[in-house]
């Protein structure tokens, strides 16, 4: 199940609210991406970016409000949701003692991927992996961990990325190998949402740019040169945060 | 909000409960007579007896609010299963108490591995272990982890129970509980105490929960008011 | 199949990892045999009480070891940031605990079969007559603990104090399981047929299959968020 209406929204929430006790995390979201979008999503510490993405991904349920990802409701329709989602964050949910190979191939097995040996073959080839396939991931460098987590997330090709400050530890090296992997992905018609800290690397990515602030949604605009030259400003006047300038 | 004064109807609970309980320390100090071959201490029979029901009883009130909690996520629930539980923890301490004070002077021993004392001893672990993980878990799996354990614990009773039984029909103890001779005013003085004790748990059950309502509504409050200070636009 | 194929796939990934650095399950191993030696200083056990001490220390060896393992089930997913990558796999919570289940099972009867060993070892006991009867009551006990164990192991990992956690919500429900498996472990190894235990056998088994029911119908509440 990989196709999905073009015109429809691949991703939808309505008055998305998620509290932890009496603490408002995320407050009324509105947000809708078509196919094909790639929303980069800033914000202060705090501003409750990794649990939109939490509550995204469903791995948080929210506490009012409606979630439909690719047509499935966030909570009802979780296992067939799931089935169409990866996820990368600065956790790279892989297990140090276990290859790469072995890591590929139980992810593999768990999202019922077909052809499975071929796939990890193609997709190691994909993240520049091929050669360190039957290395354990505990000797991989932190680009590389990361790399391999995108091959982990897309192994059952996903309709859509969701990607929780993913540059975060990279090199220069490690950071321009993932952003070159993710503008293939963006490339191939993947939907994406990223959050991140780096204005600069952020807006270099994405089709369309989003600022959160204490929960609340407080811009969205389609990316354009114009947008991308006034956003460092436009970021910290409505995000409040004085600094030395 | 629960910041209102208490109704009629818990000041009324309160009055009973305090009218019963003076008539059933009467009851047991006065009426009762005084039995035949225990003597004066067999009167702590009434306080360990009902004391047994409503620890019992305390802990399904705790189950099938659990049950109902993870049923209808209604946050009530958690509420009750939890106060229920505590207070069901100070009647199973009375009777875990209670019990050897009687079982000294009658048979010369504080402790008998009998099935049902054995039990009541499990389930205050049972429960005691309740309160522990609330007060560890994180607080948005607080009522979650509870409402798993209040249901396994309580399907645990009664298998502990035939357990125990079982062991001990295998190996008798020497001293065995042997049941009182009961006299009418006996009779009459232990129900006297069960229904004072019965209208005590209420009394307790309520006030805890407009306790613990009125603690979740200040840290409404204050989270409420720490929501403004950030969100300025509001 | 997908069911069956998903959860040996976890099962697998377990036993890998596990195999590859054998921390838990020698670890496991060391400290029930330290018990049997612990017990030997504190009872000075010798020929005559043998028969009336000797459940009892293999269970406590048992099942105090087994507290490592169910701390590992799901101690380790924790530890490496692995557990929400699992739980975004589109596999029901209940794969997830049966999966632990059978891990933590596995890792407790090798760690069993080597204290069995030594134990025959150290008090010069001869078992194989009895190997038969004995292991049907190991299978059902540790599978009564370990059933219990995965669904409280779940719930510990996520608390700061994680181990007595564990501990303080285990034994007091474990009870039934204690007390059925060394009081047929007594009568197996006293010499008496199995016939004789078949009540407590018959306890372990209702435990084991209500215990299994529960964990279906609750673990689900336990990972999700």
């Amino acid at each position: 199940m990989t196709e999905f209406p073009e015109h429809e929204y691949i991703i939808q929430t309505e008055g998305l609210t998620k509290k932890y006790g009496f603490k408002t995390v995320l407050r009324n979201i509105d947000l809708s991406l078509k196919r094909g979008d790639f929303l980069s999503l800033f914000g202060p510490n705090g501003a409750g970016k990794t649990t939109l993405i939490q509550t995204l991904c469903s791995l948080t349920t929210p506490t009012s409000g409606k979630v439909f990802i690719a047509g499935f409701h966030v909570r009802h329709d979780r296992e067939s949701l799931r089935k169409v989602i990866g996820v990368i964050s600065h956790n790279t949910f892989l297990y140090n003692n276990l290859s790469a190979f072995e890591n590929l191939k139980f992810y593999g097995r768990m999202y019922d991927v077909p052809r499975l040996h071929q796939k990890i073959q193609e997709i190691t080839e994909l993240v520049g992996l091929r050669e360190y396939i039957n290395d354990h991931v505990c000797t991989y460098s932190r680009g590389m961990q990361q790399r391999l987590s995108v091959a982990r997330a897309m192994i059952h090709d996903p309709l859509i990325l969701f990607l929780d400050e993913p540059f975060t530890g990279l090199d220069q090296h490690g950071a321009e190998d993932f952003k070159k992997i993710l503008m293939g992905c963006h490339n191939e018609g993947k939907t994406i949402i990223m959050t991140s800290h780096d204005l600069i690397l952020g807006l270099e990515l994405c089709s369309q740019a989003a600022i959160l602030r204490s929960g609340t949604l407080v811009y969205r605009e389609e990316m354009s040169k114009r947008v991308q030259k006034d956003f460092r400003r436009t970021y910290f006047q409505l995000t409040g945060e004085k600094g030395l300038s | 909000m629960t910041l209102k004064r208490k109704s009629a109807a818990i000041i009324t609970l309160e009055l009973a409960t305090c009218v019963m309980m003076l008539t059933a320390l009467y009851a047991i100090f006065i009426y009762a007579p005084i039995e035949k071959t225990m003597g004066l201490v067999q009167k702590i029979f009434y306080i360990h007896v009902p004391s047994a029901f409503l620890a019992f009883f305390a802990f399904f009130i705790t189950f099938v609010a659990s049950i109902l909690y993870l049923y209808k996520r209604e946050n009530k629930w958690d509420i009750m299963a939890f106060c229920s539980a505590e207070i069901g923890v100070i009647f199973c301490s009375i009777v875990l108490i209670t019990g050897p004070i009687w079982a000294k002077p009658i048979w010369n021993a504080w402790w008998t591995w009998d099935p049902r004392l054995t039990t009541t001893l499990i389930l205050w672990f049972i429960y005691a272990a309740y309160l522990i993980l609330r007060g560890s878990a994180e607080e948005n799996r607080r009522s979650n982890f509870s409402a798993v354990f209040g249901i396994i614990g309580f399907v645990n009773v009664p298998i502990t129970f035939l357990a125990v039984r079982l062991w001990r029909t295998i190996h008798p103890v020497v001293i065995t509980p042997q049941g009182i001779n009961i006299s009418y005013p006996m009779k009459l003085t232990l129900i006297l105490t069960l229904m004072a004790f019965c209208l005590l748990f209420f009394t307790l059950l309520v006030t805890r929960i407009r306790l613990e309502r009125m603690r979740l509504d200040v840290e409404k409050i204050r989270a409420l008011s720490q929501d403004k200070k950030i969100y300025r636009k509001e | 199949m997908s069911f069956l194929q998903k959860l040996w796939a976890i099962v697998w990934k377990d036993l890998t990892f596990e195999l590859r650095t054998k921390e838990t399950i020698l670890s496991m191993c060391l400290f029930s045999f330290l018990v049997l030696i612990i017990f030997h200083f504190t009872f000075d056990i010798g020929f005559e009480n043998l028969n009336t001490t000797a459940p009892g220390i293999l269970w406590v060896a048992f099942l105090f070891s087994g507290l490592m393992g169910l701390n590992r089930s799901f101690g380790s997913e924790r530890d490496g940031g692995t557990l929400p990558g699992l739980l975004l796999c589109p596999i029901s919570p209940w794969v997830i605990y049966l999966a632990k289940m059978i891990g933590t099972f596995t890792f407790m009867v090798i760690m069993e079969t080597i204290t069995l060993s030594i134990f025959t070892i150290l008090y010069n006991i001869n078992l194989l007559p009895v190997l038969l009867p004995l292991g049907l009551i190991i299978f059902l006990g540790t599978l009564g603990f370990s059933s219990i164990g995965t669904i409280f192991s779940a719930m510990s990992v996520t608390t700061r104090a994680r181990d007595v956690i564990l501990s303080i919500l285990v034994f007091p429900i474990s009870v039934p399981v204690i007390l059925a498996s060394v009081k047929s472990t007594g009568l197996i190894l006293g010499g008496r047929s199995i016939t004789e235990a078949y009540s407590w056998l018959k306890l372990l088994a209702a435990f084991d299959l209500i215990f299994l029911l529960l964990a279906y119908i609750t673990f689900g509440f336990i990972v999700e968020e």
